[in-house]
């Protein structure tokens, strides 16, 4: 066991050194650029290890609220309600401030997450299959309200481009409101407990000694600024939340307090992973990571669900 | 849509059919005389090209999201949820990065067409053996499968179009949206052909569908040959669902919203009458959805995104309908 955790302490070091060398200039010791370094390359390393572990963080306290385990932000609207926030906050009032974009994106964002969950309570099913499914296409209803707006407005371009996650454009200076999110995340941490035992579900929760309403409507705050967050700053990651938690939870069970470590440092590799190759694939020029994790995460999203019929 | 009010009265299906068949009629007629500005030449043949592609994608699309509920005994399936569309795009885009922008440009309609339409049915053929293996409990699971695969093609549609050359992404985005009002000619030639053996092939066994929608066990108790008709269907409807993607690009709920209209209107389960019905309610939405949206409310938006939004939130309302249930 402290083998195996040595080995991936090493990998995750070796990711985050390859991620501060690598890119259109590629640094070593004959070429190298401290102001680049510090500039751009130890900025965006920084901003794709917080977006990694907070959205992966985010995705399992949502699927502990949603009581399933295919949920996460951008598979049930939540992110799509928050870039629709930006989008409307572009049209009516275009000169707005940072700090009120970011308000804008994370009131939308729980917005999202509420109205997705009372969806789900209004379904009455406990179909594993179900609520994921119905996610995905109440994302696509916002999205197509988002569409619709977009294109009456002609900014289709615009949140095309800006929707695809993408840490190219991360300089010193212009990712620090996601140490937010990696505060939030910590705070996650924290209550760990307490989201197990919702995971349980409303009447054991209750059962328990649990406030489950106090600590769902945290849940939802931590889960919707955290997407909200990540939106303004690095775009949509798609499937972070979901594949990662899946994948600790087959090998370390649903005790989060055990299992959040893993499932941020996995979140932080993966993204990572994804950022490396998103910089290598068509060098000298970049592919969006979204594109990537988007292949990615879905294949592997396929492999959890085909899984899950074998052993059904 | 007013049109339809006395449908709800206590006709036969055939009159409901007539009735609605006028009513197609003259929403077309309007839709190619209202407000002509420029030459009635000019805009006839205009008008003329787009209505002729909107009848067959309305019919196409009405007719493949039909069968495909009968074959699988379900009425929330739709072909397109299942990622054709999106297999449809990542073919374009494929063919693009293997023969090149330029000779992509110049390949022939009819090659391109063959490459994708043999792709698609062996893709269906391949998820058939997978969607009959026990429908009834793994269907949930089967669409969910099929929803992640289109994302999962879509993206992998994004890779390949971020790793294009500039000149073979413009030919790409090209394909991609594909739109009512630009058919290519040798597209809308082959797809009255295929409209008309599409035709004759139900014309032939809507009797055997009728079987077919009893179920499997009926269906083999009397005699029909369900793997090998079921088959043939799957095929029909990758080619009418390849074809209506080739012409306008992907529509997803359209399908769903129109078949479900029919089997409320139709005031039959017989196919003989189901399939018409909801083909002509497929062009009647497609028709009157374009005028309205260009003339009434002159709306400066695209009529499949409404359609999207519209069908969509009807696709959830059965789902929540059919949980409840």
């Amino acid at each position: 066991m402290t083998k195996m955790t040595l080995y991936w302490a090493l990998a995750f070091v070796s990711l985050i050194i390859t991620s501060l060398l690598v890119g259109t200039i590629t640094l070593d010791s004959a070429n190298f650029d401290w102001l680049l370094l510090s500039q751009t390359r130890i900025p965006r390393t920084i901003a794709i290890i917080l977006s990694g572990m907070s959205l992966s963080v985010a995705g399992v306290i949502m699927q502990m609220l949603a009581n399933n385990k295919f949920v996460e932000p951008t598979t049930t609207g939540t992110v799509e309600w928050a870039i629709l926030g930006m989008l409307l906050l572009l049209i009516f009032y275009p000169q707005a401030s940072l700090t009120v974009k970011l308000s804008v994106s994370v009131l939308f964002s729980i917005v999202g997450a509420v109205s997705f969950l009372l969806l789900i309570k209004k379904l009455h099913t406990r179909s594993v299959i179900m609520v994921p499914l119905v996610g995905i296409i109440y994302a696509g209803i916002i999205g197509a309200v988002v569409n619709f707006i977009a294109y009456q407005q002609d900014l289709m371009q615009f949140v095309w481009v800006w929707i695809q996650g993408d840490f190219s454009m991360i300089l010193q200076g212009r990712y620090e409101l996601l140490w937010i999110a990696g505060l939030l995340t910590f705070l996650a941490y924290f209550i760990a407990d307490r989201f197990t035992l919702v995971g349980l579900g409303k009447n054991v929760a209750t059962n328990l000694g649990l406030n489950y309403s106090y600590v769902f409507a945290i849940g939802i705050t931590l889960v919707a600024s955290i997407a909200g967050i990540t939106v303004v700053i690095a775009g949509v990651l798609p499937f972070l939340g979901l594949i990662v938690p899946n994948i600790v939870s087959l090998y370390f069970g649903d005790n989060l307090r055990r299992s959040i470590p893993l499932i941020a440092c996995l979140g932080a590799m993966l993204a990572l992973v994804c950022d490396i190759l998103a910089r290598i694939l068509v060098h000298p020029f970049e592919i969006p990571v979204g594109v990537i994790m988007g292949v990615v995460g879905s294949v592997v999203f396929l492999g959890l669900l085909l899984r899950q019929t074998c052993h059904d | 849509m007013t049109e339809l009010t006395p449908v709800k009265l206590n006709l036969s299906p055939a009159t409901r059919l007539t009735l609605l068949l006028v009513t197609v009629i003259l929403v077309c007629a309007l839709f190619l005389t209202w407000n002509v500005k420029a030459s009635w030449a000019f805009t006839l043949e205009f008008r003329g090209q787009k209505l002729i592609s909107m009848v067959l994608v309305g019919i196409f699309i009405a007719i493949s999201t039909l069968l495909f509920q009968t074959i699988s005994q379900n009425r929330i399936l739709t072909p397109s949820i299942m990622g054709f569309d999106a297999l449809y795009i990542l073919i374009q885009s494929i063919m693009i990065v293997v023969v090149g922008a330029s000779s992509y440009s110049i390949l022939n309609e009819y090659t391109k067409w063959a490459i994708e339409i043999s792709i698609m049915t062996g893709m269906m053929l391949l998820l058939s053996k997978f969607l009959f293996r026990d429908s009834a409990q793994s269907i949930q699971l089967l669409i969910l499968s099929g929803v992640v695969l289109g994302i999962c093609l879509s993206s992998i549609n994004g890779l390949v179009f971020r790793m294009m050359d500039p000149s073979q992404s413009v030919v790409a985005q090209d394909a991609f949206f594909a739109s009512f009002s630009s058919p290519p000619m040798a597209l809308l030639q082959v797809s009255c052909l295929i409209l008309l053996s599409c035709l004759v092939f139900l014309y032939r066994y809507h009797h055997q569908l009728d079987v077919l929608s009893l179920g499997e066990q009926t269906a083999h108790s009397l005699g029909i040959n369900y793997s090998r008709l079921t088959q043939h269907v799957l095929i029909l409807i990758a080619i009418l669902v390849g074809m209506s993607t080739a012409l306008v690009g992907p529509i997803t709920f359209l399908g769903l919203l129109v078949v479900h209209l029919a089997y409320q209107l139709a005031g039959s389960y017989k196919h003989k009458i189901l399939l018409p019905f909801a083909a002509i309610l497929g062009v009647l939405v497609l028709v009157l959805g374009e005028f309205i949206l260009q003339h009434v409310v002159a709306f400066n938006t695209r009529l499949s995104i409404v359609i999207e939004c519209v069908g969509g939130v009807v696709f959830l309302a059965l789902i929540i309908k059919q949980a409840k249930s």
